[in-house]
């Protein structure tokens, strides 16, 4: 075959060279190397890193074409244009080309600039300090999109972008080495240095800040609403989707988010390809079931009056936690990051069950900004370690006894 | 008390090519090889120079730290070629059988009257003591230290290996001999095991404690038998034995002659007509390796051992010291177009990430030596302790060993294990880790800083 031959030589040439690690990323992309077992077991194993990252990848892409078509269908709905849906997930109001022409023109430059300015970094990090481009930021490239909103400014995307590879993966030493998930450092910083893009009621739906800067500007036009169900809730105000909509995801939201359906069929993908930990995902469902309970408790035991302004997303059924905001999204795809998350099989109930807690406590208590999961998620991304120290230390507990009921 | 272990954790590599249970009489070899680093961590003293007649069981070096512990010749002959390597270390010594094979006398013994100490000598004048290993370290056992127990596993599950009950079958006299022998040097028990169904002469041992083993890879690994046996605790010592070296020492004993037969399988998927042959310790692998033909002569690894834990000896190399299993497989240097992404229905996957293994459990496997990826960090977690049946958490165990972290790999079990306990963890590594290497060079600086 010319092509591989040719690819062959030219690695040769490389090698050694400085621009040997971007053209390795590139060549391995299209072709398995050619390498071979020098230590330990001759045979390996079919699975790669790649493989593993491309897996993710694969339960996330329903997520991001329904979110594009969200992306339009929101707008499109929002401005009075269109139906709202009627007939459940395959509603034809939903799945429309002019719904999908505006999420390919808002979200497709959101995926090309996360992958272009992250794999940029990391060719550039890999060439410096001349180690092979590592997989991990396929996922996070895919990631970021999915969990800013659909407006955010391309600018503020790549610089976001470029602080989250630069301080949250790659100063630890690159993937693997991690502390915090980078995508989540990424929506952080947006989070913190670009407040007013990230949270309110105007950021969520296509063309609501641009409508609201019109009306400003002193233009006669009815105001775009794109409140999220969170941040209804958290103002207390009355609720104008159904369970199945928010289950389904026809809901305002970050672009990948809002399809509880969508993240469930990945979840269970992700489960079944043994590629996610099933133990991180249950056990934050528990977590966050167990808060909403507590919640739910405390407003019916009175403890708790209607004029509080935390009655609202306290009283909301428990169960209904699971399937608004980010809450799914975030446990489903980014609480289960190998490397941020617990090590050990004990570790991860635990570190999941409190992911799943602290996401609905800090969802209840904070309604300036009522999404809790992802300051959940970096909370215990930095408990991680510790809560693994404990279940090891439990081990070689064990071990030294033994040697203690020896010896006596 | 015998004990029956039953092992659920772990992975079988089945693999095309398993040896038919016929044995031949190899083809005879001209040169002998003995390579000093089958012995990890002995630094060779030469006794016979080149040029110099031995016998059969006269030492060819002794060890540097030990000048008791003596390293025979498998063979009578003459020492052609002591190869070395860079700063004049000795790669291998080379020996030109003779046609009449002439054998060193030590002695017709009687077990039963010998003790402890005279079983020792006995053993280390006659260069069987390299068969003891120790653990902790998985080094030739230490002669001035008592050993708590001994061990034999009996049961093999490693790919393609040879099988104990079959090489061993007939021997029963020459095991009972030696395993008596081993009893007296230990004031703790000798340990065999062997398969739950398993019709192994060690079954009919006398002196020993047997104990019925099941599930799968590495349930054979005498690691996995001790720890729920009567597990290493720091400052215990045991010594193992595999169960092919029982018939060498027991010979020894019964005729007085270093015997260094041996029944080795070959197989692999590049071999035509895997079978057992009757060989020789040392033995040029191409005297057994072309006897039936190999496919795809240019593109095969030949491997002295299993393929996990085994030696690349390539085509004109000899078989290892410790080794009674030959595997020939592709050495799959190529490229594979978007191998990483298309779903793979011919490789072995502990995941389900289009690859489809888990739909058939019973299928046999050609793999070849590629490594199905290229080396990462360490990403992916929870996957290792399936196939790690031990009670010791496998990543951080590496990750203290890689660091170089003592106190962590004292406390996270690092007495309890060797390299080939974590042949399974390398094999699915996603991040293509070198496991085994990885564990050597942690035990060969616990062996260096505690001892």
């Amino acid at each position: 075959m010319g092509l591989k031959d040719k690819l062959h030589k030219l690695k040769l040439k490389y090698k050694d060279k400085k621009m040997a690690p971007a053209f390795n990323a590139i060549h391995t992309f299209l072709y398995l190397p050619n390498e071979t077992t020098h230590s330990g077991s001759h045979v390996r194993g079919a699975d790669d890193l790649k493989r593993t990252m491309n897996t993710v990848i694969m339960a996330l892409l329903p997520c991001l074409v329904f979110g594009m078509f969200n992306a339009g269908y929101q707008h499109h709905l929002a401005a009075g244009e269109i139906e709202a849906v009627t007939n459940g997930f395959f509603s034809s109001e939903f799945w429309t080309l002019d719904n999908l022409i505006v999420g390919l023109w808002k979200v497709l430059p959101l995926v090309i600039i996360s992958y272009g300015v992250g794999l940029g970094v990391e060719f550039l990090f890999a060439v410096i300090k001349k180690h092979e481009v590592e997989e991990g930021y396929l996922v996070t490239g895919m990631l970021v999109p999915l969990i800013v909103p659909i407006d955010t400014p391309l600018w503020m995307l790549a610089i976001a972008v470029i602080f989250g590879v630069v301080i949250g993966k790659e100063v630890f030493g690159g993937t693997g080495m991690n502390i915090l998930n980078p995508a989540l450092t990424i929506r952080a910083f947006l989070f913190f240095a670009y407040p007013t893009w990230m949270s309110g009621d105007k950021v969520w739906v296509h063309g609501a800040v641009e409508r609201a800067n019109e009306i400003a500007g002193g233009a006669q036009l009815d105001a775009i609403s794109g409140e999220t169900v969170l941040g209804a809730l958290a103002q207390g105000k009355e609720l104008t989707y159904s369970v199945s909509d928010m289950f389904l995801g026809f809901i305002p939201g970050s672009v990948g988010e809002t399809s509880s359906i969508l993240i469930l069929l990945g979840a269970l993908f992700l489960i079944f390809t043994k590629i996610g930990s099933w133990r991180i995902m249950l056990s934050s469902v528990i977590g966050a079931l167990v808060m909403g309970l507590i919640f739910n408790g405390v407003v019916s035991a009175n403890w708790i009056d209607e004029g509080s302004k935390f009655y609202s997303l306290m009283s909301t059924e428990f169960w209904h936690h699971l399937i608004i905001g980010g809450f799914a999204f975030g446990v489903v795809f980014m609480a289960t990051d190998p490397v941020t998350a617990s090590q050990t099989n004990k570790g991860k109930w635990i570190y999941g069950f409190l992911i799943g807690f602290i996401s609905i406590l800090i969802r209840v208590f904070n309604p300036a900004y009522p999404e809790g999961v992802m300051l959940a998620i970096l909370l215990m991304n930095v408990f991680a370690p510790t809560i693994d120290h404990y279940v090891i230390q439990g081990n070689i507990k064990k071990r030294m006894k033994r040697l203690k009921l020896k010896t006596a | 008390m015998s004990k029956d272990i039953r092992i659920r954790k772990g992975l079988d590599i089945k693999l095309v090519g398993e040896a038919e249970k016929v044995t031949v009489d190899a083809t005879k070899s001209n040169v002998y090889a003995i390579k000093p680093s089958d012995f990890h961590g002995i630094v060779p003293k030469v006794v016979a120079k080149q040029g110099t007649e031995v016998k059969a069981g006269e030492p060819l070096f002794y060890s540097k730290s030990n000048e008791r512990m003596l390293f025979p010749s498998p063979v009578s002959g003459e020492i052609v070629e002591i190869v070395r390597g860079a700063k004049r270390k000795i790669l291998a010594f080379k020996i030109l059988g003779d046609k009449e094979q002439k054998y060193a006398d030590f002695g017709i013994k009687d077990v039963n009257s010998m003790n402890g100490d005279a079983v020792k000598t006995h053993l280390l004048e006659s260069g069987c003591w390299p068969f003891i290993k120790q653990r902790p370290y998985d080094v030739i056992a230490n002669p001035d230290v008592a050993p708590k127990a001994i061990f034999i596993s009996g049961y093999t599950t490693a790919p393609l290996a040879a099988d104990s009950d079959y090489v061993l079958a007939g021997k029963e006299k020459e095991l009972q001999t030696a395993v008596t022998a081993l009893s007296k040097l230990t004031e703790g028990e000798v340990h065999v095991s062997i398969g739950k169904n398993a019709n192994s002469p060690l079954g009919a041992l006398n002196n020993v404690t047997k104990h019925s083993v099941s599930g799968p890879h590495p349930a054979g690994n005498v690691s996995v038998q001790i720890a729920n046996i009567d597990p290493i605790n720091k400052g215990e010592t045991v010594w193992v034995v595999n169960p092919q070296d029982l018939i060498i020492i027991g010979e020894l004993l019964l005729t007085g002659k270093f015997n260094a037969e041996r029944i080795v399988a070959l197989g692999g998927s590049s071999v035509k007509k895997p079978k057992y042959f009757k060989t020789k310790i040392g033995s040029e692998v191409s005297s057994i390796v072309y006897d039936s033909g190999v496919n795809d002569e240019s593109n095969i690894r030949v491997i002295s051992g299993d393929v996990l834990t085994g030696e690349n000896v390539k085509p004109d190399g000899y078989l290892g010291y410790y080794h009674n299993t030959i595997t020939v497989i592709p050495e799959g240097d190529d490229y594979e177009f978007f191998g990483w992404n298309k779903p793979v229905f011919n490789k072995i996957s502990p995941s389900r990430a289009l690859t489809f293994s888990w739909l058939f459990p019973n299928k046999k496997y050609e793999l070849t030596a590629n490594t199905n990826g290229e080396h990462r960090a360490f990403v992916v977690t929870g996957s290792y302790e399936n196939v790690f049946p031990l009670d010791i958490y496998p990543l951080q165990l590496l990750k203290a060993c890689a660091v170089n972290d003592l106190d962590a790999m004292e406390q996270l079990g690092m007495y309890e294990v060797a390299p080939e306990d974590f042949a399974l963890t390398e094999f699915i590594c996603v991040s293509k880790q070198p496991h085994q290497e990885i564990i050597r060079e942690g035990l060969d600086l616990m062996l260096k800083e505690i001892g």
